[in-house]
């Protein structure tokens, strides 16, 4: 969590009665009556679509995780900007995504075994006439998509939640250790949201022990961090735990509220306060102290950060197109250098990162921040 | 806004006022406040780019990035931008028009602010090329190594050095100087601001009083050692001396370079501490000058020639064979001079309790391989001072000539 995190609220504050017009994507149907489901067959090493091409207009794919590791499935539109998503798939399980496409083009879909990394991609041609959207459309659209995605998120946290909560008061240390960075993949993504909720929810699931006022009781994942890794199963252990869950259930029914809305101007101040995260909190170490796994938390950010750029993208290729390719290249320039403390599902520990590794790290945040700081600019209202 | 119109009415005089209870700058700006130019802008385009033979101003904040890009073009672009910038600023101007808070409220501002209100201050900013932005572990990044002029190159290793490699280098320097720190600060904050993603900052440093007279108005300063500095310096005045030991002549090496000239820093830590235990005596011999006045040993007058002949009663050279002012004299180097226009630093103290502080070594030379070096060599073997000092950053930067009416920075280079 941002020690600042007081500074995002206004930002990422509720804000009523946008039109939501698209945020819930109706069965779908043409003049022929339904359109058939789209299968897609996801395992550890493939991703196989029954056909990789659609009609402009609302899709259905099914999913069914046939591998060992969970799963997700995404449609990408122009800069990663993801059109639809379902998280969290777990061996055995079949989801169900309904995407609305109103754009012939090329899009991808990706399976991500293991839920991190780039994925397993194919293209997906979607051709017809355009579905017109108008100004006020795009905005409408732009709001629903982030908010979908913030759903989406939330939703996966609560069962990863329950699972490293069980795994805790089972007393099974080591799988809780392991269990900690994906879980808190959810929230670092959408954290500018959290921050926007009262009753100091943000602070409950995220501070950290440095940011804790004394004599205030610290609850969320850094305490649980320390317990697992410094000081041991306590005796409220559990009880933390317990309160994490309850935590993030009240973030998810939070953001699904229909008077909790987001409005584009917001978001792409949501995508520079993610960057902000990185460069005040995990450049330096100092978010997972104990775990040292920071690194997850970085790309964490960095994907909530470009999720939240491309859900503006089609406002933002209107009026300054030049600007969505330089973000591309820097958010690609990013994962490039990330992808090489890759290890296995996850990543290395901070620890074992360089002072110059984290300088040439910091430089690349830098570049980043600088183009996604002119997107609110060019998104605001003028 | 404007910073100027700020000024108002009043202006010349709450400049100057201003400038003086900023700190040390009323004892040491007789000179120049006298001709009551110490607020006023410093023009930016011209034959020369200014920052060199300017008069000093009494603070600066040195900058060396890396080029962290591939791209020819986005380089020239920033350069251009750079350029555009440091003109207004240099005018006593937003970076950009209406930058600071006349523009898009949902966009960062595109100035920084904080030198809103505040005169030109003889702002100058100095650009330099350094050897990486040629060739880079053996890479020609920008299709320019074949422009590399030869003098440009890392400096050999010298004695009684440790350098810290985070100090070092540096493929473009921006020397900011100005007689309001936050002026100068503000000029390099602004123009790294725009730099992220083409460039980033290697290092910085800032210098709080300058340890060089550059013309023959100006008092000359002290150094942290207490010493006057800089007395028998080349002055903006002597043409002829500038024109065979500063600038570039063309037929030099490569015409880009033409009228420009080289950078060399060195960040010199004084060992103060152990300065301060020495006995005014042993600090005169050090030196080779009087503490109090500034004259040569045996001398009332700061600027009475040295005399390394002069001798005290039982035969003794007065002035000691390892003096510094011996070493670092014409006359010992075989006719080198430099132009030095270096700073004072204090960053703070270290570990230990020490004072991180020093000079901040600055020359500019029409060619560091006969004369920097050779100087250096002669003073790192056997100058009394090394006992007081150590160097911890080396830099060399080729500064190309003034920009002409439509010219950027660079632009003799990459055109």
């Amino acid at each position: 969590m941002n020690r600042h995190y007081t500074r995002n609220r206004s930002a990422a504050a509720v804000l009523a009665a946008l039109a939501l017009a698209g945020c819930t994507a109706k069965e779908p149907t043409s003049a022929d009556g339904p359109r058939e489901p789209i299968t897609v067959e996801a395992s550890d090493t493939a991703c196989a679509l029954s056909v990789t091409e659609a009609a402009t207009g609302p899709t259905t794919f099914l999913v069914t995780n046939n591998g060992t590791k969970a799963t997700e499935f995404y449609v990408y539109g122009t800069g990663d900007r993801v059109l639809g998503e379902v998280e969290n798939v777990s061996p055995g399980l079949q989801r169900k995504l309904i995407v609305n496409i109103t754009e012939p083009g090329t899009y991808r879909t990706a399976c991500k075994p293991g839920m991190i990394g780039d994925g397993i991609r194919g293209d997906f041609v979607v051709t017809g006439a355009a579905v017109n959207v108008d100004a006020d459309g795009k905005f409408a659209q732009a709001a629903a998509d982030y908010k979908r995605y913030v759903t989406s998120q939330t939703e996966a946290l609560i069962p990863a939640t329950e699972a490293f909560a069980a795994a805790i008061k089972a007393g099974d240390v080591p799988r809780a250790k392991a269990l900690y960075p994906t879980t808190r993949t959810y929230f670092e993504r959408i954290e500018p949201v959290a921050e926007s909720f009262p009753n100091d929810l943000d602070p409950r699931v995220d501070l950290r022990e440095a940011d804790l006022e004394a004599g205030a009781t610290w609850t969320g994942f850094h305490r649980l961090e320390k317990d697992l890794w410094v000081s041991g199963i306590q005796p409220d252990t559990a009880a933390i735990a317990d309160q994490l869950v309850a935590d993030v259930k009240e973030l998810d029914a939070g953001v699904r509220a229909p008077e909790w809305t987001i409005d584009p101007t917001q978001i792409a101040g949501g995508a520079q306060g993610l960057l902000d995260e990185v460069a005040a909190t995990k450049i330096t170490g100092e978010e997972d102290i104990f775990s040292h796994t920071d690194l997850w938390d970085f790309n964490a950010n960095v994907e909530g950060s470009q999720t939240a750029v491309a859900s503006v993208r089609p406002i933002l290729d209107e009026r300054d197109p030049e600007l969505g390719k330089r973000v591309d290249q820097r958010f690609a320039a990013v994962e490039a250098l990330l992808a090489a403390y890759r290890d296995g599902d996850g990543f290395v520990l901070y620890t074992t990162v360089t002072e110059p590794q984290r300088q040439e790290l910091s430089r690349a945040i830098d570049a980043l921040s600088k183009e996604v700081s002119q997107v609110q600019g060019v998104i605001a209202p003028q | 806004m404007s910073r100027r119109a700020v000024l108002g009415a009043a202006g010349v005089g709450a400049a100057v006022a201003g400038a003086a209870g900023a700190g040390v700058l009323a004892g040491r700006a007789t000179a120049a406040a006298a001709t009551g130019d110490l607020h006023r802008p410093v023009p930016f385009r011209g034959r020369h780019q200014a920052g060199i033979v300017t008069p000093a101003q009494d603070r600066m904040h040195f900058c060396a990035f890396d080029v962290t890009t591939d791209s020819r073009a986005d380089l020239v672009a920033m350069l251009k931008e750079w350029t555009s910038m440091a003109e207004r600023m240099t005018a006593g101007e937003e970076a950009t028009p209406d930058g600071a808070v006349g523009l898009n409220p949902y966009a960062p501002p595109t100035d920084t602010g904080e030198a809103l209100g505040l005169a030109a201050s003889q702002l100058t900013l100095t650009v330099g090329f350094g050897p990486g932005l040629f060739v880079r572990d053996g890479r020609d990044r920008f299709g320019i190594a074949g422009r590399r002029p030869a003098p440009l190159a890392d400096l050999p290793t010298f004695p009684n050095e440790t350098l810290d490699p985070a100090r070092c280098g540096g493929d473009i320097v921006v020397q900011a100087c100005a007689n309001d720190p936050q002026v100068a600060v503000h000029a390099v904050r602004n123009l790294a601001r725009v730099g992220f993603g083409t460039v980033a900052v290697r290092y910085s440093q800032l210098g709080f009083g300058r340890t060089s007279s550059t013309t023959r108005e100006q008092s000359t300063p002290r150094n942290m050692f207490g010493f006057k500095d800089g007395t028998n310096n080349l002055k903006a005045e002597d043409t002829e001396a500038l024109i065979r030991h500063v600038w570039v002549a063309p037929g030099d090496g490569p015409d880009w370079l033409a009228d420009g000239s080289y950078l060399v820093a060195r960040r010199i830590r004084m060992r103060i501490e152990p300065w301060d235990r020495a006995s005014l005596r042993e600090q005169e011999r050090v030196i080779g000058r009087h503490k109090g006045s500034g004259a040569p040993l045996g001398d009332r007058d700061e600027f009475a020639p040295l005399d390394f002949d002069a001798v005290a009663g039982r035969g003794e050279p007065l002035i000691d064979p390892d003096a510094h002012v011996r070493l670092a004299s014409k006359e010992h180097l075989g006719g080198i001079e430099i132009l030095r226009r270096g700073y004072n630093f204090t960053d703070g103290s270290d570990g230990f309790g020490h004072l991180d502080a020093g000079l901040f070594f600055i020359a500019f030379v029409r060619n560091p391989v006969t004369q920097f070096i050779p100087m250096q060599a002669q003073l790192a073997k056997s100058d009394l001072l090394n006992e007081y000092i150590l160097h911890t950053g080396s830099a060399v930067f080729a500064c190309p000539p003034g920009v002409g009416d439509d010219g950027y920075w660079g632009s003799t280079l990459f055109e």
